[in-house]
């Protein structure tokens, strides 16, 4: 996402030989058609992570309809909490962890609380045209996603405190590094094998796998919700309070989505619609193939939650690859995504990880296979990889995916074991779950004072 | 008098109900209520997990009669709730000592 010589050099380059015919680096404000184009690209940005931001509330209202309703306003505090930490805490520090110019191949320094930066000018970034403020607005919103997506995992059983906590740490620390170690230009952006080297677009990896991972070691230390799992051990289905909401929820996910993957080419420029392209099909591809499955396992009958589910799994399997393959290469990303996430779903269910939501499967494990359906069907060169046809099936060996598999190890490794240290610790000190009882109550009383549905009738007479 | 209560299926409510008023009834009090006869519960898939749902949605309907009028009452739900599938619930009728209408503090049938 960050920093792609190839198209903005030669974006610029072309602007500069036909509007100035002189072999000199033109300034955006001394060139109208130059500052023309400084404007779209920032403007394209800002729209593009105002969509990436509104996907707060795609979070929130699935997590809140696939949960049950006396844990409603829970859900919902955490995933506002998550806006508001996300945001400050990535101003504070993980904004200089993931991008400060100063340190190392494993953390980033410098420009904490955006010091040092020059907000008003064109370039000022250092990525394409974009001003300071436009690159750190796209980066905080991306942060703010990449912590949320462990709420639902965590949901109608984590002491609120303990949420926020984690939050923090997610965002300050934990996704900060993923950043630096590949969009930053750290360790993983250093790996070579062969002529390849990592991709990840708009972030399979290094914002869903990163959450995702999260999320699994998240729902792994909580335990399961009470009454999940039967005398004899068999998983149970706790159905959700409010399919409709969740089906908002996922619409506007999958219209956030549309900053979320165009807007990771940090420009205006030709190639973004050609991404949004790749975006909507992969998701239309998961949500089919996961509906077809579900049709034919659960023998005629459409689990709707499954679909949303495939659905979102073709959108996180496409964020990497979005801007290296050509439509046939979405689409089957996009629909093999959706068939790893019905049974990623039920395997997790049986090996007693209760992740009410889905996140797991749909982040983490399509995370990697994101990351892994580049090293199959990259095509064109996304400005990461430096060349085109580096996929697979289009003859260009194992060595990219090798790259993008080991990038997927290593991040895994870096979030579980960070991620277990923290959830250790809350657990021995301030506690990670609720009380039983408060667990029978439902979150939204015990921790917040108030239900999510009053009974008006009953109660304001 | 007689309080007569029926269990019903939800969607032969207004039949009931139109079938009720046809033959004279002045008050009728309807519950949503949920619960299992011969019938039984049904299983269902939810995310790969089955779970059964044990309780089926009915309709229980609440009405006081005087004691002549119980007999034809009765035959007229039990011929519009029918649909002759299992399912389709009970209607049984139990004596009421006393009945007092609360705004005008009528007494027995006149409170009916």
């Amino acid at each position: 996402m960050i920093i792609k010589p190839t198209r903005l050099a030669l974006s610029i380059g072309l602007a500069t030989a036909t509007s100035l015919a002189l072999p000199v680096i033109a300034r955006a404000e001394d060139d109208p058609a130059l500052a023309v184009q400084a404007a779209l690209d920032n403007i394209w940005i800002l729209i593009a992570g105002i969509l990436v931001f509104f996907m707060q509330a795609g979070f929130a209202l699935v997590e809140a309809g696939l949960t049950r309703a006396k844990n409603v306003v829970n859900i919902f505090a955490k995933n506002l909490s998550d806006a508001m930490i996300g945001v400050l805490a990535f101003l504070a520090v993980g904004y200089a962890f993931a991008f400060g110019s100063g340190g190392g191949w494993f953390i980033g320094s410098g420009g904490y609380f955006l010091s040092g930066s020059d907000p008003f000018t064109w370039g000022s970034s250092g990525v394409g045209n974009l001003t300071s403020s436009s690159f750190f607005f796209f980066q905080v919103v991306f942060a703010a996603t990449a912590v949320t997506i462990a709420s639902g995992a965590m949901a109608e059983r984590t002491k609120f405190t303990s949420y926020l906590v984690f939050s923090a740490v997610m965002t300050a620390f934990i996704y900060p590094v993923v950043v630096h170690w590949t969009w930053g230009g750290g360790l993983i952006s250093k790996i070579n094998i062969g002529d390849a080297v990592y991709t990840d677009f708009a972030g399979s990896g290094i914002v869903h796998l990163t959450g995702g991972a999260a999320a699994l070691m998240g729902a792994i230390f909580l335990g399961p919700r009470r009454g999940k799992y039967g005398p004899d051990g068999k998983p149970r289905a706790i159905p959700g309070h409010s399919i409709p909401l969740a089906m908002v929820g996922i619409f506007i996910l999958w219209l956030g989505w549309f900053g979320f993957n165009p807007g990771s080419e940090l420009a205006a420029d030709s190639f973004v619609m050609w991404v949004a392209v790749n975006t909507i099909v992969a998701a239309a591809a998961g949500g089919s193939v996961a509906m077809a499955t579900v049709w034919i396992r659960n023998k005629g009958k459409v689990d709707l939650a499954m679909v949303g589910n495939g659905v979102l799994a073709g959108l996180v399997g496409i964020t990497g690859g979005c801007g290296t393959m050509n439509v046939l290469g979405a689409a089957i990303t996009g629909a093999v995504a959706g068939f790893i996430v019905v049974f990623s779903v039920i395997f997790f269910d049986r090996v007693r990880v209760d992740d009410p939501v889905g996140a797991v499967s749909v982040h983490g494990i399509c995370g990697i296979w994101g990351l892994l359906a580049i090293g199959l069907f990259a095509r064109y060169d996304d400005a990461f990889l430096g060349r085109d046809e580096a996929g697979l099936f289009y003859g260009g060996g194992f060595d990219q995916l090798a790259v993008q598999a080991l990038m997927a190890l290593l991040i895994v490794a870096w979030v579980v074991v960070t991620s277990s240290i923290l959830f250790f610790v809350m657990k021995k000190t301030i506690g990670l779950r609720v009380s039983e009882q408060e667990e029978i109550d439902g979150l939204d009383v015990h921790e917040h004072g108030v239900p999510g549905y009053v009974n008006d009738d009953m109660v304001l007479r | 008098m007689k309080l007569i209560t029926a269990i019903v299926k939800p969607f032969k409510l207004d039949d009931v109900k139109e079938a009720l008023q046809a033959a004279g009834v002045q008050g009728i009090t309807v519950t949503e209520v949920r619960g299992f006869g011969r019938q039984g519960g049904h299983s269902e898939t939810y995310r790969g997990a089955e779970y059964k749902i044990d309780f089926v949605p009915k309709v229980r309907l609440e009405l006081v009669v005087e004691d002549g009028n119980a007999d034809s009452l009765i035959a007229a739900i039990k011929s519009a709730a029918a649909t002759g599938k299992i399912g389709d619930g009970k209607i049984w009728v139990t004596d009421v000592q006393r009945l007092v209408r609360i705004r005008t503090g009528e007494e027995g049938p006149d409170a009916v």
